[in-house]
């Protein structure tokens, strides 16, 4: 029997209702948690009211959300020994606060700044030297050995991250992803940020995540601020989900067939993707769907002149977007270069806790919308879309089976009239949030899941606020797919996973 | 006189060859494409350019592209246009020309490893491997036209009524010969399924990784090179896919040109119906070429004796 306490998606907990275990105690059960096929979707560290005293802070999942706190000590022995999922939690919270997970495999910053206690730095890096400062990447030594670095600066117009591979020939041993170039400190604006400002900092932490990120937020405010959104809401924001996931879908569908020269698709797929967005554009005014979603409900209704023309538009792309997965997957040349490359086993996506797309291309069933509905979502029936290889075919398919769902799932929410309250900017600010409570988000982007957790203080105020972009479990998934695969099928399977760096770096 | 006049000719109208490929890519991909003089545009952009040279580079780097470029031009001196004579030719100038245009490549790839960059580094290793089975197959064809022949020049091979006689010779074998020499056309000009003259992805690439620190006019030579390069190849197809000689001057040029368009749309076509195959697999493509000049000669060997 687990002492963390069972919590709900979106739902507001009383910080002292939330048990606070002892820390040999809360490592027990989140490793044993975790070793019972848990996974984590929080571990973070958060400095109290009293700021001496810095305190974790637990979120895992099974069936269930569970979430338990302990004090944190200075060093304590690292829960990545035994559980690899906690790997990059446990080298973010080294980072931001200090404290030294010991005997951690691979205990290097994240993203390359200072912790926020002025306490001396884990990894005894000097912060005033620029980027790339001063640490050491995996090394493979041998005579016919050789490495390759790639970034921060590519050559297409990407976000910078740098990627070390040891190669030996045309063949890649090992593949290490250093991010950390785009580090905003996003965390730490929310605690200065005006109520109306929140929305526009969580749809700017990734861009082509705004409407995952976005809801997150605002969920966890409507949360704290006890507001309730009307029904209306719930369906405009699940259209707005689904269609940032079916632009980013069909986008990376197009990407993947220009990494292995095969146009016509590549091609289309580029013009539909922008059809998609225009729908968003259609939907708020923006084609990213920035401006949408707020707390308490959305700022656009969806009115049956807008229906009519969604339906019409969906309607002419459907049998596009068909034919052109027709092509993609019916092409034995692009089934060649796709089949067998980049495999994640079961197994190791397991260990490393994969999510979203990759995750279910490598068996992991595991979709935010049907585990932990929110919105609109507990009326749909979700597909468990789960694939067998994990290879970049499967990868690419569960991409195929989400677009073909997320269109008939938009076509029968716009069936019927819709009718909501737009929340109106200024007007109806919220009430200020509950304060000593704690609540957290789950939905799933188009890459994953998207979860944020809010903590507020005795006053209301927000006294710690985790954003966590899926992206944060998925980097090493590509690391791990890039073993033993040929190196020039590097950006083939980095674009089958298309993560995202400003919303790992936030 | 008239053969240099048709050596400038074929320098002049290589690049918008190149063109009709683009054009042929932009219609299966829904759209317009660039215009067909686009790459007259580019030669001009980059030849009023200037150029950027690290620091870490030496006079090899700069030989790079004069030399590639200068070795393609040579090669057409020798190449026969529209069945006439060529600027040179002499019997074994083929093994010359073959080596000439190694030289090219031996100088841009030392130009790139010139560099000292891990991806030119990684794009000269593939450029020096897959032309060497190229050139198995390249061999294997000279063997098949030395037989048919007796001549070591290609101008015994498709000047005048060369080419006609070849097939009547030995036709069936010959359109293996044809299927071959475009798959090596494919491979050293890098075009797809072998390498993506469009990708700007780094690590997948092969010709053009090599050539990434190259700018300005240096580039433009590199590229001019390679339109030469290509038009080279695509013009010896042409010939051997129409082969008929009418005896009217204007005609025949007509009939070659149409030739060479249809050899550059082939290409286009190709590009845009297949994808490109994985690094690994490469080898195999390339050597069905020989594969096939080599059955086509063992076929001879009944016809001649």
């Amino acid at each position: 029997m687990t002492q963390f306490l069972e919590i709900t998606n979106g739902g507001k907990v009383r910080r002292d209702t939330i048990p606070h275990l002892d820390f040999a105690v809360f490592c027990d059960h989140a490793l044993s948690i975790i070793k019972n096929g848990g996974k984590v979707v929080h571990f973070f560290a958060y400095e109290d009211n009293d700021k001496d005293r810095v305190k974790f802070l637990a979120v895992l999942r099974t069936d269930v959300l569970l979430a338990a706190g302990c004090d944190a000590p200075e060093s304590y022995p690292a829960l990545t020994r035994t559980c690899e999922v906690f790997h990059l939690f446990e080298r973010e919270i080294a980072e931001q606060f200090g404290i030294r997970p010991e005997g951690h495999p691979w205990l290097k910053m994240v993203r390359y700044h200072e912790n926020q206690r002025q306490v001396p730095d884990v990894f005894g890096n000097d912060y005033t030297e620029d980027i790339p400062g001063n640490y050491d990447y995996y090394r493979v030594a041998g005579d016919e050995i050789h490495e390759v670095a790639v970034g921060p600066v590519h050559a297409g117009v990407i976000e910078p991250g740098h990627f070390r591979f040891n190669c030996i020939g045309e063949r890649v041993l090992h593949l290490e992803i250093q991010l950390g170039y785009q580090h905003r400190g996003v965390e730490n604006l929310f605690y200065t940020a005006k109520a109306k400002q929140l929305p526009l900092l969580a749809e700017n932490i990734a861009g082509d995540t705004t409407i995952g990120h976005g809801l997150c937020m605002a969920q966890a405010v409507e949360a704290l601020a006890s507001v309730q959104v009307d029904e209306g809401a719930k369906i405009i924001r699940t259209i707005a989900l689904e269609l940032e996931r079916l632009a980013n879908h069909i986008g990376d569908l197009g990407a993947l067939c220009m990494d292995v020269a095969f146009l016509a698709p590549a091609n289309y797929f580029g013009r539909i993707r922008g059809d998609f967005l225009n729908l968003s554009l259609l939907l708020c005014g923006n084609r990213f769907g920035k401006g949408l979603v707020r707390p308490g409900g959305v700022r656009f209704t969806l009115d049956d002149d807008i229906r009519k023309t969604l339906d019409e538009r969906i309607k002419e792309l459907k049998p596009q977007v068909e034919h052109v997965l027709e092509l993609i997957f019916s092409a034995s040349t692009v089934r060649a270069r796709f089949e067998g490359c980049g495999r994640v086993s079961a197994k190791d996506a397991q260990h490393l806790g994969l999510v979203g797309p990759a995750g279910r291309a490598s068996g992991i069933a595991y979709d935010a919308r049907r585990c932990f509905p929110t919105e609109y979502y507990p009326h749909l029936s979700i597909a468990e879309n789960a694939k067998p290889t994990g290879d970049v075919l499967d990868r690419a398919m569960v991409r195929r089976d989400e677009v073909l769902q997320s269109i008939s799932i938009i076509q029968s929410l716009i069936d019927k009239p819709v009718y909501t309250r737009p929340v109106e900017e200024g007007t109806r600010t919220l009430q200020s949030l509950a304060p000593f409570c704690f609540a957290v988000t789950v939905n799933e982007g188009w890459r994953g899941e998207v979860s944020h957790a809010v903590l507020t203080d005795d006053f209301g105020n927000i006294l710690r606020y985790k954003v966590k972009d899926p992206s944060f479990h998925n980097w090493n998934g590509l690391a791990m797919a890039l073993r033993d695969t040929g190196i020039s099928d590097f950006p083939l399977n980095n674009k089958s996973f298309n993560l995202s760096y400003c919303g790992f770096d936030l | 006189m008239e053969s240099i006049l048709l050596w400038l000719a074929a320098v002049f109208l290589a690049p918008f060859f190149s063109a009709v490929i683009l054009k042929i890519k932009a219609f299966f991909a829904g759209k317009k494409g660039p215009p067909l003089l686009i790459n007259y545009y580019t030669l001009i952009k980059l030849f009023k350019k200037g150029s950027v040279y690290s620091k870490s580079t030496t006079v090899v780097f700069k030989m790079g592209p004069v030399i590639s470029c200068a070795t393609a031009l040579t090669v057409l001196l020798f190449l026969p246009i529209a069945g006439h004579a060529p600027v040179f030719s002499f019997n074994g100038d083929v093994i010359l020309i073959l080596y000439l245009m190694g030289l090219g490549r031996f100088f841009t790839i030392a130009a790139a490893m010139d560099t000292a960059s891990p991806f030119e580094g990684m794009g000269a290793a593939r450029e020096a491997y897959f032309p060497i089975i190229c050139e198995a197959a390249m061999f294997m064809i000279l063997i098949f036209f030395y037989r048919m022949t007796g001549a070591l020049s290609l101008s015994a091979y498709f000047a005048g009524t060369g080419s006609l006689a070849l097939w009547q010779i030995a036709g069936a074998p010959l359109l293996f010969i044809v299927i071959a020499f475009f798959i090596i056309l494919l491979t050293e000009n890098s075009r797809v399924p072998v390498d993506d003259p469009a990708t700007h992805l780094e690590l997948t690439m092969i010709h053009e990784v090599m050539v990434l620190d190259h700018s300005g006019p240096d580039f433009a030579l590199i590229e001019l090179g390679s339109f030469c390069k290509l038009f080279f190849y695509a013009a010896i197809t042409s010939q051997l896919m129409v082969p008929f000689d009418t005896g009217l001057p204007g005609l025949g040029l007509v009939l070659f040109l149409a030739g060479l368009l249809i050899v550059y749309m082939i290409v286009g076509v190709v590009e845009s119906a297949i994808a490109r195959y994985r690094m690994d697999k490469v080898p195999q493509f390339v050597l069905t070429s020989f594969a096939l000049a080599f059955f086509a000669t063992i076929i001879t060997l009944e016809l001649i004796t």
